[in-house]
């Protein structure tokens, strides 16, 4: 042997083409041995432009745009702008309104965690999770097809109230979702809890302290998987949240384990709320009553005029609010998804920017990885759980 | 907590304070650029606000519009404290021929990608970043696309009678 | 590559071209090339709700040397572009591709700087679905409809066309 020889380290390119990167992320790593010794994300494929695009249209038209961005969990995005233009002007919502958003943004934080979970099970190596996990997700599906007519961007929440009201058998697809959840999720503890091979590959890995978590900018079940108590519902309550009873599950070592264990344990607090939302529903009016602003109700438009001429005119020149800027925060299924929209007094938002959880939380992908082994990079990143569309909006 | 704050930005930075704002319950203060650094280290390391945590890093561009006299940039900070659970904002307001300010990456990590991603969109530079370098536009791009002097770029759609070549409308 | 360069010249081919086409279309393997939104529905559709196994494509290959038919389902952006060419030049003959929902068709709702107004700017489409996101039965539809197309497919003039 040469006396000269010398260790060098690999570049390896986990490519956007991947398929257990969720989506088009490219990690390159660079290795010795086994061992990762730096690694750096590069993301940006799917740029799509989406708070320019926003500027160039009026307020309520610029709701869809909105719900393409964290795409598994549609409603929390259409949530979030409609709370803070909602905020900018100046007007509150019916009691009925803000029960009914409360409830469907629990269920799609079911819905968002369903997935999660099945494809994190299958980059382990559990493949039969995730057609269990899209198997409860048809129901809740089913349900925003019954309420807006879309199974995915529903666009549902407008500014001021809903699109339409609640239909008649949302009372039977609710309690139909709240029963079948709890006998899937009975499934997914029993495949995954005690699994040796799951154990074995989560516990212990990616480890990051309460302290640096804070630094890193994490929060959601990220956060909380380190221990640390920042729920924005419970923090700066929004939309009524004040009023439901439900606990906020912490963690103890900051670990993929643990943060697995958080999120199950989230999914039976949104039941939990879901049904407190479902048995306390009042009655009233979908739609807030503010001429100008708001678009009125269609049974109004066909039978009276000032309706009908309010309705034109919202349709065609929109409305003007004042000028000033707010930040509104909301609790995603990803963490703290916030909204920032500066307006200068014309009918198009002069700046509506978007606070991305995901992207926040994958700037601390180098710590969490550095330090361990290849086969520990794949559980990371599903446990951060990114959705590149919001990454890179 | 809004008094304390008050107090706080009188007593010891009365210099740098432009204004206090307090739009639908938000409470800001524009600041000038000088100071950034040495407000934000005093907030964080301060044991009674305890501000350990950044939220966001955005920026606004008000070219065309009256508030460009202050300034054709500005820069906003979003601070919040897990101790008292209040959230309040610090605007920093920057001329155009020359938008640059301090990075706040020595203190908190998330300043990394947020700073990285307002410069490849707003063009605004930061002194001091590790690797300020493009992170959501492709390579070939020139410019920065959140500016209001860059244009939207719509195509207009293709229909059997401008099928030939697309004609490109800038909007 | 295939069948197309061994046939002599001046032989006309029925029954084989049949038998080839029936093998060709019942057997496809996509390579789910998932974007965006479009790619959770492609991901319903090989769920146990809309099973898409039964048409033949058991497995989804996640490297393109293995399949033959690519699903473009999403918005495809202009960094992406040059990296969805060289996909496509990898992946071996006889390839189809099918063009997933609105961003991947036409554009879709972003008409601007960042997104490419249609795939087909840069590879050749055999079936458009549109849709935002489409729904598991239209794309079923859509493999239908691309069945319909390989069962016309002629030997002899692949073999001439290349």
């Amino acid at each position: 042997m040469s006396g000269d020889a010398q260790r060098k380290t690999m570049n390896i390119n986990m490519g956007p083409q991947h398929p257990a990167t969720h989506g088009v992320l490219r990690v390159e790593l660079e290795l010795d041995g086994e061992t990762v010794v730096k690694a750096t994300p590069h993301i940006g494929y799917l740029h799509t432009g989406i708070e320019k695009t926003a500027e160039s249209k009026l307020y309520y038209k610029a709701i869809p745009v909105t719900d393409r961005m964290d795409y598994l969990a549609p409603m929390s995005n259409n949530l979030g702008y409609c709370l803070a233009v909602e905020k900018l002007i100046g007007i509150e919502v019916p009691e009925k309104v803000k029960f009914a958003r409360v409830l469907l943004t629990e269920l799609t934080r079911i819905m968002s965690h369903l997935v999660w979970i099945g494809t994190h099970a299958i980059d382990i190596g559990a493949m039969s999770m995730l057609l269990y996990a899209f198997r409860e997700r048809e129901y809740i599906i089913d349900l925003y097809e019954a309420c807006a007519g879309q199974r995915m961007m529903t666009t549902y929440f407008r500014i001021g109230g809903l699109a339409y009201d609640l239909p008649k058998d949302f009372d039977q697809k609710v309690n139909r979702i709240l029963k079948r959840i709890p006998e899937g999720m009975r499934d997914y503890v029993r495949l995954l809890n005690d699994n040796k091979i799951f154990r074995k590959r989560t516990i212990g890995v990616g480890y990051i302290s309460a302290e640096d978590a804070i630094n890193y900018g994490f929060t959601g079940p990220c956060l909380r998987g380190s221990g640390v108590n920042y729920d924005v519902r419970k923090a700066t309550p929004y939309s009524g949240y004040e009023k439901f009873d439900f606990e906020v599950p912490l963690g103890k070592n900051g670990d993929v384990y643990d943060r697995y264990l958080v999120r199950l344990e989230e999914m039976r607090q949104s039941l939990r709320i879901a049904k407190q939302a479902l048995d306390g529903m009042p009655e009233g009016p979908y739609r807030a009553h503010v001429p100008g602003v708001v678009l009125p109700p269609k049974e109004d438009v066909l039978s009276k005029m000032e309706s009908l001429i309010f309705h034109f005119k919202i349709i065609t020149e929109g409305f003007k609010p004042p000028v000033g800027g707010v930040y509104q925060a909301i609790e995603a299924p990803k963490g703290e998804l916030g909204f920032y929209i500066s307006s200068d007094g014309t009918n198009k938002p002069h700046r509506m920017r978007v606070r991305p959880p995901s992207f926040v939380n994958l700037s601390a992908l180098p710590k969490l990885i550095e330090g361990g082994l290849v086969a520990d990079v794949i559980a990371c990143i599903g446990s951060i759980d990114i959705v590149l569309g919001e990454v890179d909006r | 907590m809004e008094e304390k704050l008050r107090d706080f930005f009188e007593t010891n930075y009365k210099e740098a304070l432009i204004r206090e704002d307090n739009f639908r319950d938000q409470q800001s203060f524009y600041i000038k650029r000088e100071y950034l650094f040495d407000i934000c280290r005093a907030l964080l390391n301060n044991s009674e606000f305890e501000f350990k945590f950044l939220s966001e890093i955005t920026s606004i561009d008000w070219l065309g519009r009256p508030e460009e006299s202050n300034g054709r940039f500005e820069v906003i900070y979003v601070l919040f404290s897990l101790k008292h659970k209040y959230r309040f904002l610090i605007k920093v307001p920057l001329p155009g021929d020359n938008p640059v300010v301090d990075s706040l990456t020595p203190l908190w990590h998330t300043a990394d990608w947020l700073e990285r991603e307002v410069w490849d969109l707003m063009g605004i530079e930061f002194t001091g970043h590790p690797n300020l370098v493009k992170i959501l536009t492709p390579d070939d791009l020139e410019g920065h696309p959140l500016r209001k002097d860059f244009p939207l770029t719509y195509e207009i759609p293709q229909f059997s009678h401008n099928k030939e070549e697309p004609p490109e409308v800038i909007l | 590559m295939g069948i197309e360069e061994k046939i002599p010249d001046s032989i006309i081919l029925t029954t084989l071209d049949k038998m080839v086409n029936w093998g060709r279309k019942r057997s496809m393997w996509p390579f789910g090339f998932g974007l965006a939104c479009c790619a959770i529905e492609m991901m319903s559709t090989f769920g146990p709700k809309y099973d898409l196994a039964r048409f033949g494509m058991e497995v989804m290959r996640p490297s393109p040397r293995q399949a033959d038919l690519m699903i473009v389902a999403g918005r495809v952006s202009r960094k992406m572009a040059p990296i969805i060419k060289r996909l496509y030049e990898q992946m071996p003959n006889p390839k189809w591709v099918i063009s997933m929902g609105a961003c991947a068709s036409c554009g879709g709702v972003f008409n601007n700087y960042a997104i490419v107004q249609g795939v087909d700017r840069i590879i050749p489409v055999d079936v458009y679905v549109p849709g935002c996101p489409p729904r598991p039965e239209q794309l079923i539809n859509g493999i239908l409809k691309l069945y319909e197309k390989v069962e016309k497919d002629s030997l002899r003039k692949k073999a001439e066309g290349k």
